[in-house]
């Protein structure tokens, strides 16, 4: 029995020790920064949102570019502490600084770079997840392969930068060294029976991909400045809906 | 740090440049000649031709008297000005103060310039063997002041190089021509017997102001250094500039590098002790066909860290272009800011990480230009298009905060789009839209906030904005432009909440 537990502490440690030397440090409980995520953060190695890596989200419609820098936003207020500064690079920007706002993001605290080309966005980025004192690096693109994507890892694994790689209705979803894939859609916004009005923020965000720990799927919505699992409603007395005005 | 003066001679300008662009007329006696109260008076004669005994000032028939196959060419009064400039250009290279000297002079300020090419006696002779090479006659001098080099060059006979202190004997055996004087007192210290300046520098001076007027006793004071002179440089004095002559011209990409960071290291020192940083520099070449390559960089802060200085210009060297090699290497600073050392420290222990940052945005902008960067802050309007405005700098705050009141999309198109609408009720959000020929039936929604066009800016129609929410749960931000009951109102989409 006793040497049943062991074996088991036995391979616990081995994992951690695999996961160390894959670039996942163990965090320290103080200085363990809070994504909002909640339960979310049980897919992920150690039970903690990756910080020095960088993410891949992917959109396929305007709607769902605006869901996943909704999204983005929402994980970027709270990694972001106080006057650190983010950098959003990117080409053919339709962002409005003003909107970031209501996701605990203030929006003076973010250097837009609007580029035109892909791979100038892709010096730029790497440029600044070699800066240490950014805390976020955004990049929204469409297209980049493995190479690149590798020297990207390779500089935030060095400078501990988190960086988000939006891409935006790529032609073609190949493997990248990301540590992570997502792919947030909006959905209807629930409301208590009968209030009118459009309600909080409402995403199903899929976890394609993570390295070292469990993909799902799970239903949040942004709700006075924190994340929540949004418990799913069904579809409610709109099929004869009269538009609501307030 | 006492100064010192060279000044070049053009004996024949000219003629002597006319030579060079029409090779058959060297060795020929040609003149220039200009219409002069209805004569042809002779403005500049060629080596040749002074040799024979013509002179600036004759009329072209007594020469055609002297030579008879004497050649006469029209003069071009603005030739002489026009091409001391170009030439004084070109002497930017040995120095950064250079003056032109009308009719057929340059002044340089060569302090502290002549080491670089291993002593004045090499200086001097680099530059006249460069110009005679050319195929100007030139005659050189350098001295402790303008007027003294002036009058060596013109008519020294023994040693072009006066040392320093010793210009006061060097002028004592020269005719008062030397002296930069007009003919008339020219004429009359001729007659007077007094030939050479040794003969009446010891007069009391009153006496040779009354009888030869002021202008005498300032271009001797000038020529002793007693009174200033003041010259005007062709181009203006950067007073931050380093100068890196090679002695073999440089044609590789390592060789320009090594260049440059040396030429680094020397401003920065400067500007460390000056207590400045530097806000935009140029990095020249001067190629040995005549050409100058250039690249320039600009900081976002006052910058004097050679690391980062080097990685701005390291992005921009690719550009250069040495072809068969550059001669002579040029740093300058022209926009300087105070950056005091305890300012520098300050950065260091607590802004650190903007100085970092602002090093990166450097980088970002010396690749794509500073357009490339914004940073936004609230305004006070209530139009969406003009609620943010941008920030001058990285630094700075805004006095209002960002709004929060009313919902805004995360993202924004940045022109309206039209959309087709079913709006059946006044003042209600539409049933449904069409945008780019998709269908979105709307489930939910919210509104409508009227913003009202800022008439003291501009005139136009209000806006009704509706935040929307269609069957698939993607949220729009469309807006009515006019009133329901108006017939010119219109549906557009604006914008898309996440």
């Amino acid at each position: 029995m006793e040497e049943a537990a062991n074996k088991k502490e036995m391979i616990k440690k081995l994992q951690q020790d695999i996961l160390a030397m894959q670039g996942f440090r163990a965090v320290l409980d103080h200085n363990r920064r809070d994504t909002g995520l909640g339960s979310l953060e049980h897919a992920f190695p150690n039970q903690t949102f990756p910080v020095a890596a960088v993410h891949e989200f992917i959109s396929s419609t305007v709607a769902e570019a605006a869901a996943t820098t909704g999204f983005m936003a929402g994980l970027m207020g709270h990694l972001m502490q106080q006057n650190s500064t983010c950098l959003w690079v990117g080409t053919g920007r339709q962002l409005f600084p003003p909107g970031l706002k209501a996701f605990g993001l203030d929006p003076d605290r973010i250097i837009f770079v609007d580029l035109q080309w892909d791979r100038d966005v892709l010096w730029t980025v790497e440029e600044a997840l070699k800066c240490e004192n950014l805390t976020v690096v955004v990049a929204e693109l469409e297209e980049i392969n493995l190479t690149e994507s590798r020297r990207l890892q390779l500089a935030v694994e060095k400078s501990r930068v988190t960086g988000f790689l939006h891409r935006r209705n790529p032609r073609k979803i190949d493997n990248i060294a990301c540590v992570s894939r997502w792919q947030i859609t909006p959905v209807a916004s629930s409301l208590q029976y009968g209030l009118p009005g459009v309600g909080y923020p409402c995403w199903n965000v899929d976890l394609q991909k993570v390295r070292n720990g469990k993909p799902g799927k799970w239903q949040l919505q942004w709700a006075a400045g924190h994340f929540k699992h949004a418990i799913p409603v069904k579809v409610e007395t709109q099929k004869n809906f009269i538009p609501q005005a307030v | 740090m006492s100064r010192r003066y060279l000044t070049i001679w053009f004996c024949h300008l000219t003629t002597d440049q006319l030579a060079i662009r029409k090779p058959e007329l060297k060795g020929k006696p040609f003149v220039l000649a200009a219409a002069e109260r209805g004569r042809m008076v002779v403005k500049a004669c060629s080596a040749v031709a002074t040799a024979k005994g013509i002179e600036p000032g004759m009329v072209v028939a007594d020469t055609r008297a002297i030579l008879p196959d004497v050649e006469v060419l029209e003069d071009n009064p603005l030739r002489a000005e026009k091409l001391l400039r170009a030439l004084a250009e070109w002497c930017l290279r040995y120095t950064p103060v250079v003056a032109i000297d009308l009719p057929d002079g340059l002044i340089l300020d060569i302090s502290g310039c002549a080491h670089l090419w291993g002593g004045e006696a090499l200086y001097l002779e680099e530059i006249q063997t460069r110009l005679q090479s050319a195929g100007y006659k030139v005659r050189a001098a350098v001295a402790d002041t303008v007027g003294a080099s002036w009058a060596i060059s013109r008519f020294g006979q023994i040693n072009p190089i006066i040392l320093p202190g010793a210009h006061t004997d060097a002028i004592l055996q020269l005719p008062p021509a030397a002296l930069r004087l007009e003919s008339g007192v020219l004429a009359r210290l001729r007659k007077l017997g007094l030939y050479c300046i040794a003969n009446f520098i010891n007069m009391p001076r009153t006496a040779l102001r009354r009888r030869f007027g002021t202008d005498l006793l300032t271009r001797l004071d000038q020529a002793l250094g007693t009174a200033p002179e003041q010259i005007d440089p062709v181009q203006p004095v950067v007073p931050f500039q380093e100068r890196l002559p090679c002695l073999e011209p440089i044609r590789t990409a390592t060789g320009i590098e090594i260049a440059l960071r040396r030429l680094l290291e020397s401003l920065c020192q400067r500007l460390f002790r000056e207590g400045k940083g530097l806000r935009k520099s140029l990095f020249r070449g001067y190629r040995i066909d005549g050409q100058v390559q250039q690249i320039e960089i600009g900081t976002n802060q006052p910058v004097r860290n050679i690391e980062h200085l080097f990685k701005l210009f390291q992005l921009k060297i690719s550009t250069i272009r040495p072809a068969l090699g550059i001669e002579l290497f040029l740093l300058e600073a022209p926009v300087v800011e105070d950056l005091s050392v305890q300012q520098e420290s300050l950065w260091a222990a607590t802004n650190q990480e903007h100085t970092a940052i602002a090093g990166l945005l450097d980088r970002i902008a010396g690749r794509y230009g500073a357009a490339t960067i914004h940073r936004y802050l609230p305004d006070e309007h209530h139009w969406p298009e003009r609620s943010i405005r941008e920030a001058s700098c990285l630094q700075e705050k805004s006095a209002i905060a960002w709004p929060d009141d009313q919902p805004r999309p995360v993202c924004l198109l940045p022109i309206p789009e039209r959309i087709q609408v079913t709006s059946p009720i006044p003042d209600y959000p539409p049933m449904l839209f069409i945008y780019k020929g998709q269908i979105h039936k709307i489930r939910k929604a919210d509104g409508p906030e009227r913003i009202e066009r800022e008439w003291w800016i501009e005139q136009g129609l209000v806006r009704d904005y509706y935040r929307v929410e269609d069957e698939q749960g993607a949220r729009y931000w469309v807006f009515r432009s006019g009133r329901y009951d108006d017939d010119k109102s219109e549906w557009f989409i604006h914008g898309f909440f996440a």
